[in-house]
């Protein structure tokens, strides 16, 4: 049995009371919360009851029949998982006739088993072998020649996983997973009596299912019946190290299970907080691409995008980095250069490129990718409520009433909290979903929404003010809340303005499209259904009002009084793994860490007294400024760690032009992606497997990432930005991370109770954590808001200025899918392209017929930026006059199209609303062609680099 | 830096702060936020835009954000 690596399983989940109930096992007076089962009170006991279909993340269901006990007075032998506690009952766990039941049967269940233990992948980690051994099971006295199982066809169809029925017990624990904590419903128990078998959707190949390939049926699986490809090809772990997922924003504990420096697997982690032992297809599976052949494990140079790379030394790469950088400053002025901040890297390595860039470059000119994503959130969060975050834990959602997600696809995007929504929503909560498409949560299995507010793109504050309408005009404000906790004056202002007959749903419906009945009722139901909690995501952000429609929001929950205690609040769903760190730590051109403004001299002056440096009292360009500087000819160097701004950011040609007119761009990263094909020097960068830092996620939750493998280039990307600062001439000294963290704690009143060492202690840590709270902050605006009182501001709606016109009759909105992940980068080089292996265009089949285009055939897409071809699929998740696509594949070109429209606070791109024109094509857009050739072009240099080095190897 | 864009990026926050009732905080607005988020080159070049052409193309209540609190606008470094 492999202990190291299994955390202890307590057969039923935990349960909580008030009321405490004590009991006798097996002699022993034990007490638990009431509600606990005879199973779970024994476990938490040290008294460990055989089972097979109990595991403490299922509800228990009482069919293996080996946790039989015999309780004093009763009839009969109850299962032990299914029976709660009572007051003085008497237990007893073990007996000659529990131990013959229990023997007789595990003798039932071997007998249609293979006996191929030594060569089963599962081997030393299998839950049927260890009760073989409990039981005693000594013989099979049926045999093995009868009726069986044993050559039932494997299913590998699943890329991770393979599925043998032959191993399968029918316990059921893997459609209950599917069931309970995933809530997809993908499998069942086909057949009855002995045919009984899982059967992913009907009878189908996994693969060919509604599977999503979340991976909870094959940690739930006790045998090897569910089993990882990569256990069968490596065999079991010997070690285990916890540490965050890299990929979304809800930001997942794992256990990666590890032979040396190698991953064999990643399980959820039980006791993580953001997840509870659940995981997603990406977290789960698709961590192949740290150890992908395309890595870049040597620095590069060279002088100009269409000059071979040069293979060079780490000393060399960064003296030249660090003289073109200063060449460029004596040529074109200290604010000719910049940086941008990873929100994949850690809190660390974002603190100290920021550092670098304030202290070293002397300037501002820094900014991260939470400027084309959640800037909005920052901005409007801290007008309206007085932090740049959302206001409270995942798990709050577990007191939600009504639940409202707006501008989000959580299914998608953020899948493990999704789950854990929908396991709310199926024990009754409400749900209202505003978007334009027709999301998953819409309606899936056992979930459905009250109202689906199907609105036009670009019209979220119309739809916002329409709501605030309704509670003003019909009495449904939380005055009290209001009259404690708000400013009276500008409250005033807004309900005056919100009451306004221009604000109506009817008013509204004409711009929204969403009819005002459906308007009322939503808005009816949000503000007296009870706890109510508003969800967001890009749909809310990344549009011309995209910081109005987050105040919008915070002025929804502030007049409804839905904030400040568990199962309310305002939440938005971050999109990369540390985005909400990446914007704590300082890495917006305006603030210093913790969101203090540059010209706060206060603050300036704390950090200016750490560093030993001036720092500038003025905000720095934003990403899409530096672009624009660039192509004035004002800036004309730039650091971009762990950012491929080429592929993400709206407008690419705009941005491929900016880089173009650079003279030197340093690209620290883990792949030649698109922007390091217009740099100068590449850095390697290194995966989160081979480091030590912490990760924020969407919940202001800080968690550790732990280095499980040294660096495949040598350095951790920390220690790269240190290098190249103490070439610059500011020097850096840290030895380990926790130091760098230590730092940030000390300048950064929030973090102020912040260290590795309490993170080790409590798992992970919910910022603000300091003095007043010194185990973090899990709800905010508990008593008050972090600003005093809660500030309403009038959201006037105002129509982008990116318009439908016959020239581009279509609303193109862009966004994302399960299995890819951002610019693709990463899971682009998994097996999960067998998901999605091209972005297609989702196009309503009205629109589709009215211009002859097929399901599966080409589309042209224009539009005022620029024009791309993807295949069509025609669907009625659209709504007509919206189109939909993802961006996760280079050559696909979705950035061509999206325009430089932008949030008129913080520049955040209008990605999803750009006017479009679809037509069928037959071939690929020039920009495509340019960009195949473009593409060819810069993989042959990068391949003479390799064969320069190899050339010498030779010749030495 | 491309003027055009400055000028529609001025006037999207003028048509923020414009639905304010107390114009004088709607000023203080726009000045505000210009003050906050604009990098001084771009603030400059809105300044020197709102002198030479008179703020043409610009909304109305930007251009006089911009001439009431304009010494607020002026790069302190």
């Amino acid at each position: 049995m492999l202990e190291q690596l299994n955390a202890k399983d307590f057969g039923t989940p935990l349960r909580t009371a008030e009321q405490e109930v004590t009991l006798e096992i097996d002699g022993m007076q034990v007490t638990v919360a009431a509600g606990t089962s005879i199973m779970r009170a024994a476990s938490e006991n040290g008294v460990n009851i055989p089972k097979l279909c109990a595991t403490d993340s299922l509800e228990p269901f009482g069919s293996c029949r080996l946790c039989l006990v015999e309780i004093e007075g009763r009839k009969g032998y109850p299962a032990s998982c299914t029976t709660p506690v009572e007051r003085g009952m008497k237990v007893r766990t073990q007996s000659p006739k529990l131990q013959a039941l229990r023997k007789g049967v595990m003798e039932l269940y071997i007998s249609d088993h293979p006996l191929d233990c030594l060569t089963c992948a599962a081997n030393g980690n299998c839950e049927l072998q260890d009760m073989a051994g409990v039981t005693g099971l000594r013989e099979v006295r049926y045999g093995y020649e009868g009726e069986n199982h044993i050559v039932s066809k494997k299913d590998e169809s699943n890329p991770y996983f393979t599925y043998d029925p032959s191993k399968c017990i029918v316990c059921n624990r893997c459609v209950r997973a599917c069931e309970e904590t995933q809530g997809t419903y993908a499998l069942t128990i086909s057949g009855r009596g002995f045919e009984s078998r899982v059967s992913a959707g009907q009878d189908q190949p996994f693969m060919e299912s509604e599977c999503v390939s979340c991976g909870a049926c094959v940690q739930a699986c006790p045998t090897a019946t569910l089993q990882e490809k990569s256990v069968i090809a490596l065999g079991q772990a010997e070690h285990s190290v916890i540490t965050t997922c890299a990929y979304c924003g809800v930001g997942c504990s794992f256990k990666a299970e590890m032979k040396g420096n190698e991953v064999v697997r990643m399980v959820p982690n039980k006791d993580g907080h953001a997840n509870e032992g659940h995981s997603c297809v990406k977290g789960r599976f698709a961590w192949g691409y740290a150890t992908h052949k395309d890595r870049i494990l040597k620095p590069m140079i060279r002088s100009r995008i269409t000059d071979p790379w040069k293979e060079v030394s780490w000393d060399e790469a960064l003296d030249h980095a660090a003289s073109e950088f200063r060449r460029i400053q004596k040529k074109y002025g200290r604010d000719s250069i910049g940086g941008i901040v990873s929100s994949r890297c850690t809190n660390e390595e974002g603190y100290l490129v920021q550092k670098m860039v304030r202290a070293a470059f002397g300037n501002n000119n820094v900014d991260t990718c939470a400027r084309v994503c959640h800037s909005p959130t920052g901005y409007g969060l801290k007008q309206t409520l007085g932090e740049s975050a959302g206001t409270q834990t995942f798990k709050s959602v577990e007191h939600c009433d009504v639940i409202v997600v707006m501008g989000a696809n959580p299914t998608d995007a953020h899948p493990v909290f999704a789950s854990r929504m929908k396991k709310r929503l199926r024990e009754g909560a409400k749900l209202i979903v505003i978007d334009p498409r027709h999301i998953d949560l819409v309606r899936s299995p056992h979930v459905e929404a009250d109202f689906h507010l199907q609105l036009k793109p670009g019209t979220n504050v119309a739809i916002v003010s329409a709501l605030a309408h309704v509670i003003v005009t019909e009495g449904l404000l939380a005055t009290e809340f209001i009259a404690q906790r708000c400013e009276e004056k500008a409250f005033q202002q807004w309900r005056d303005f919100v009451a306004l007959p221009e604000n109506s749903p009817e008013a509204m419906q004409e711009i929204t499209g969403v009819p005002a009945e459906l308007v009322r009722g939503a808005a009816r139901l949000y503000a007296t259904g009870g706890n109510a909690a508003i969800y967001y995501g890009l749909g809310v952000t990344e549009h011309a009002q995209g910081s109005t429609a987050v105040m919008g929001i915070a002025n929804l929950a502030m007049a409804t009084g839905n904030i400040g205690r568990e199962g309310v609040g305002v939440n938005p769903l971050r999109g990369q793994n540390n985005v909400q760190g990446s914007c704590d730590i300082g890495s917006f051109p305006h603030e210093l860490p913790g969101y203090r403004h540059v010209s706060d001299s206060t603050t300036r002056h704390l950090f200016e007294q750490a560093w030993g440096v001036e720092i500038q009292p003025e905000p720095g360009l934003r990403i899409p400024n530096m672009f624009d500087a660039a192509l004035d000819g004002s800036f004309m160097g730039l650091y971009c760690q762990g950012e491929d701004i080429v592929q993400s950011d709206p407008n690419i040609q705009h941005v491929a032009a900016a880089l173009s007119a650079m003279e030197c761009i340093v690209v620290q990263d883990i792949f030649m992606n698109e922007t390091a094909m217009y740099a100068h020097v590449f850095l390697p960068g290194s995966s989160f497997l081979e480091k030590d830092g912490t990760f924020t996620n969407a919940e202001r939750r800080i968690s550790r990432v732990r280095k499980v493998m040294p660096p495949k280039a040598g350095y951790a990307d920390w220690e790269v930005t240190i290098r190249l600062s103490r070439r610059l001439g500011y020097e850096m000294n840290y030895a380990h991370p926790s130091e760098i963290m230590d730092e940030i704690a000390r300048l950064t009143p929030t973090f102020h109770g912040v260290s590795y060492e309490k993170l080790d202690q409590l798992g992970s840590i919910q910022w603000p954590c300091n003095d007043a709270a010194p185990l973090g902050t899990p709800t905010m605006h508990v008593d008050e808001f972090v600003r005093g009182k809660g500030h309403f501001i009038i959201t006037k709606y105002v129509a982008t200025d990116e318009k439908v016109t016959r020239k581009y009759p279509l609303i193109l909105t862009t966004g994302r899918i399960l299995s890819q992940y951002n610019v693709g980068a990463q899971t682009r080089r998994t097996e999960n392209v067998q998901w999605h292996e091209q972005d297609i265009l989702e196009i309503h089949p009205h629109d589709a017929e009215e211009r002859g285009i097929k399901d599966g055939g080409w589309v042209g897409i224009h539009s005022r930026a620029g024009e791309t071809a993807l295949r069509a699929k025609v669907t009625e998740r659209m709504q007509p006059g919206v189109v939909y696509t993802t961006f996760h594949f280079p050559g696909s070109g979705a950035n061509v199209i999206t325009t430089e429209n932008s949030d008129w606070a913080t520049n955040c791109p209008e990605y999803k609303v750009t006017a479009v024109q679809v037509m069928p094509v037959s071939e690929p857009s020039d920009w495509q062609k340019k960009y195949t050739r473009f593409s060819k072009v810069q993989h042959e240099l990068l391949d003479q680099a390799k064969q320069a080095i190899s050339k010498t190897k030779t010749i030495a | 830096m491309d003027m055009q864009n400055l000028i529609h990026m001025a006037n999207q926050i003028g048509d923020f702060f414009e639905a304010m009732p107390d114009r004088e905080e709607a000023l203080l607005g726009i000045s505000g936020h210009l003050h906050n988020f604009w990098e001084p080159r771009m603030r400059s070049q809105l300044l020197k835009y709102v002198d030479t052409e008179n703020g043409k193309d610009l909304k109305p209540i930007v251009v006089s954000a911009i001439r009431t609190h304009r010494s607020k606008l002026v790069s302190q470094h």
